[in-house]
């Protein structure tokens, strides 16, 4: 970016020079920056145990679940989708792996976690290929295609259990891949840390993530330059689940039981993540890095609320006046791209 | 009212009939024969451009002038000013001898100005009567007068002798038809001057035709007509006076009877002819391309009526025709993306279509793989992510080559390196591949569109051996230097062996560029002609219905 570009962008005069560098930063990565900046300075100075260690690795791991579905989201909405079906995913997935670990118990913890988990993940995944079929093969709006599927599914989670928690998971499920440590880091966080370094070679490194933005940037193009747009989609929305998926089960596991309840939040946030992220609503736009840190800026704000005990109902204020302000401020950085350009 | 006669202009003095089109206002006795409209000295600057520069310009009672310029020239502006879409930032604007300020779009209709952008504004969910006095609705007591907009609608559609029902969903409407109803937005407002902005751009011939009969009728009103376009048949079929723009600055005047083609590329381009075409030499080899008695329908209409064309090696090979004649659904079927009716296709010997043998269209990949390649006309819509970095547009449809990933992963410094390259070739502006798509000026779209291609056949001459390349309206909207460097890209392709099939509404570069022409009309093949005889006459001549017709 060099200093003349900008017609109309006062630069140069050196009391002007702070406030060239803020919009300058603004322009290049967003408000995300701002907005974690605010809060760890608000938090730090508002709360004694904000920056306490034990306060860290507790977001930290707490932000697991929510960075990997802001990741899934992500996905989808690179290629102008949307998945409002990632909360009845959790929900899904966490009631068919504890039926199924409660039912394949007699075979010994060991094989009742391995089929359990392989059965919640299946679960996801089907769900997943079905909402790919319908916006894909069948041009359903991923909009209604998905929120129609977390009626179905959520339906179906309740109509199972009844209602009601599944217990009786084996003891090691939970020790393990819930409260679990490995060096001394936590297990969810080093799955989840794995995950991350796919999805990163997955959209910069392979052609399929390319394709994924290409998609979403103009799928009639993306179509004529010889991609099998159809099936690219189909396979995102199967990706994206798989990855739901994983959350669910890590969930499941610090649960210790089978809940059909869960996950209500995650549409909601798992936006908002990715739209503090920087991610385009309209297809094509997003880093998974600045998705990564929309998840954590999110927990961190939730966490200070806790610390400040704010009510929680008021905490869904919070975040869905952030998710508003974050696209506002989202456009206007656009506008101020635009007219900077380089 | 008094007659309005040009001094000298004897075939302007056809008396005006007594008809409710009478032109705003009464005209100043003193000022009959004098220009309606007279703009004198405007300039409009722009933070960093100069849009205008001390442009003069006038529209007589009767006339059709015409606009013309190159993208970029400043054409938009001054009808925008002219329309009262802005204000200039210095001159003077003269309407009937009168200095009039133009406050706003409202303010110019009231005062008699209308103009029909290019843009439609038409709201697709409602009438067409609703649509014609949108932010003017007849009201009655705080109420909407239902009655005087059915009542006025059939008027000024009557008037116009447009067949639109006023209760039709605009919806449901063609594209000419939407045409007509911005046309007759205009005049709900019984205007003098109608500003025209490329009026047959989305017509059929039939409905140009209409076009151009409404206009003889409005000339014979003594309405004055600002008429922007890039067609040369257009200028000499309908346009009285022409007025040429480059880059912002007013060139020159001239009376359309006795100015050849080549003056006004001249003067538009401010180069000779011969310095924008660059020579191709020919060198026809093997037959590469071959569509044989193809028929294609798009809903129930006819777009493809037993069509044949041959494309060889080493040959560039022009497609002309109006728009809607279907010279685009040739490439379109080509490549794979139009399935034809019947009829059959042949790529270097092998069928990739044939309706009676049961072997369907393969699409773009398989097309692609095989070694043809189509440039779409529309880059917004088709052609390019504007999201997306050029470099990311640029290699797109070669990603799948060894030479830019090998088992799915990215070779990411290969494809920085070749996309670098190719887009050194076409001089892409700024030379920034990692800037979105959006942010370059048509011209370097258009560019990152070509070099798409480029990518896709490979940076080597020999590369470019064999393969199909179809360039479906490549130069709309590209401005003079961009335009050079795409035709050099074609010579390129074309002296190394590739067949080039240039499918173009500009005459001009047909008949400069291409070896051998087709020209479409109503969806069927009206003419095969060898380079000798492509001339502009020539070409014409099967644009339009013979007279007998």
């Amino acid at each position: 970016m060099s200093a003349n570009t900008a017609p109309g962008v006062p630069l140069a005069a050196a009391p002007l020079k702070l406030k060239t560098l803020v919009t300058r930063v603004f322009v290049r990565a967003g408000i995300l920056p701002w907005f974690l900046i605010s809060c760890v300075l608000l938090l730090t100075l508002t709360t004694d145990s904000f920056l306490t260690g034990s306060n860290i690795s507790t977001v930290a791991r707490q932000a697991t679940y929510l960075i990997l579905a802001a990741v899934a989201q992500m996905l989808v909405l690179l290629t102008r989708g949307l998945d409002l079906s990632i909360g009845t995913m959790f929900a899904m997935g966490s009631v068919v792996t504890s039926m199924a670990m409660v039912a394949t118990s007699p075979m010994g913890p060991a094989a009742a976690i391995a089929l359990g988990m392989g059965a919640g993940m299946a679960t996801c995944l089907v769900i997943g290929a079905a909402n790919g079929i319908g916006v894909a093969y069948f041009n359903v709006p991923p909009f209604v295609m998905t929120l129609a599927m977390s009626s179905i599914v959520s339906g179906l989670a309740f109509y199972s259990t009844g209602g009601t928690p599944v217990y009786g998971l084996p003891y090691e499920f939970s020790e393990i891949f819930g409260y679990g440590k490995l060096f001394g880091i936590a297990v969810p966080v080093i799955v989840t840390a794995a995950v991350l370094v796919l999805v990163h070679l997955y959209v910069s490194w392979t052609r399929a993530g390319r394709y994924l933005y290409a998609i979403g940037g103009n799928p009639k193009a993306s179509e004529l330059s010889g991609i099998d747009t159809k099936f690219n989609l189909f396979m995102t929305y199967v990706v994206s689940s798989g990855i739901t998926g994983i959350s669910a089960l890590l969930l499941t596991a610090r649960l210790e039981s089978g809940e059909s309840n869960i996950g209500v939040e995650y549409p909601l946030m798992s936006i908002a993540a990715c739209a503090i992220g920087g991610v385009s609503l309209f297809g094509g736009i997003g880093k998974l890095g600045n998705v990564v840190l929309g998840a954590v800026f999110i927990i961190f704000v939730q966490n200070g609320m806790n610390l400040l005990q704010l009510n929680s109902y008021l905490q869904m204020v919070v975040i869905g006046l952030l998710l508003i302000l974050a696209i506002v401020a989202d456009n206007y950085r656009l506008k101020l791209l635009a007219r900077m350009a380089d | 009212m008094a007659q309005i006669v040009e001094p000298g202009d004897t075939a302007r003095a056809a008396p005006r009939p007594p008809s409710s089109l009478e032109p705003h206002g009464p005209v100043d006795p003193a000022h009959a024969g004098a220009p309606l409209l007279r703009l004198e000295g405007i300039t409009k600057r722009y933070p960093g451009t100069l849009a205008l520069d001390s442009v003069d310009f006038d529209v007589r009672p009767g006339e059709v002038h015409v606009l013309f310029g190159e993208n970029g020239a400043g054409k938009s502006t001054l009808i925008q000013t002219i329309a009262g879409v802005h204000r200039p930032s210095s001159g003077r604007i003269f309407l009937r001898g009168r200095e009039v300020t133009l406050e706003s779009v409202r303010h110019a209709r009231t005062l008699g100005i209308s103009a029909v952008f290019q843009e439609f504004s038409i709201v697709p969910q409602m009438t067409v009567e609703e649509n014609l006095f949108l932010g003017d609705e007849p009201r009655r007591g705080g109420m909407l007068d239902k009655r005087a907009v059915r009542r006025m609608a059939t008027e000024v559609l009557d008037r116009l002798g447009f067949e639109l029902r006023p209760g039709q969903h605009a919806l449901y409407l063609s594209r000419a038809e939407q045409q007509m109803v911005e046309i007759a937005k205009a005049f709900c407002t019984r205007p003098s001057v109608v500003i025209l902005d490329e009026p047959t751009a989305s017509l059929t011939e039939r409905e140009t035709e209409r076009l151009f009969e409404l206009i003889e009728q409005l000339k014979s009103e003594g309405i004055g007509i600002v008429y922007i376009t890039h067609r040369m048949s257009e200028i000499q079929r309908i346009g009285d006076r022409i007025t040429v723009l480059r880059d912002g600055r007013y060139i020159e005047t001239l009376p359309v009877a006795g100015t050849t083609q080549e003056r006004l590329v001249a003067l538009m381009t401010g180069r000779v002819v011969d310095q924008i075409f660059p020579q191709i030499r020919s060198d026809p080899g093997e037959e590469l391309l071959r569509l044989d008695g193809i028929c294609a329908s798009s809903g129930s209409e006819t777009v493809l009526e037993d069509v044949s064309i041959r494309v060889r090696a080493g040959e560039v090979v022009g497609i002309a025709g109006l728009v809607g004649s279907g010279k685009s659904e040739i490439g379109r079927a080509a490549f794979g993306i139009l399935r034809p009716d019947r009829g059959s296709i042949q790529l270097r010997g092998e069928t990739v279509f044939d309706a009676d043998a049961g072997i369907d269209r393969l699409g773009p990949r398989a097309m692609l793989d095989r070694g043809l390649i189509y440039v779409p006309p529309d880059r917004r819509e088709e052609g390019l992510a504007m999201v997306l970095p050029a470099r990311e547009n640029m290699s797109l449809a070669a990603l799948d080559l060894p030479g830019f990933s090998r088992g799915g992963l990215l070779r990411r410094s290969a494809e920085k390196r070749d996309v670098s390259a190719v887009a050194k070739r076409l001089a892409l502006s700024p030379m920034n591949i990692e800037r979105r798509a959006e942010h370059f000026s048509g011209g370097n779209q258009q560019k990152v569109l070509i070099g798409k291609a480029l990518l896709r056949i490979g940076a080597q001459p020999e590369d470019a051996r064999g393969r199909v390349v179809i360039f479906d309206e490549p130069t709309v909207g590209v401005d003079i230097g961009a335009r050079m460097l795409i035709y050099r890209a074609m010579r390129d392709l074309c002296e190394a062996g590739a067949g080039v099939v240039l499918i173009s509404s500009d005459l001009p570069e047909i008949l400069h560029l291409a070896h051998r022409s087709y020209v479409m009309h109503r969806a069927r093949l009206r003419a095969d002609l060898p380079a000798c005889e492509t001339t502009e006459e020539t070409v014409l001549s099967h644009f339009f219905d013979p007279e007998t017709d």
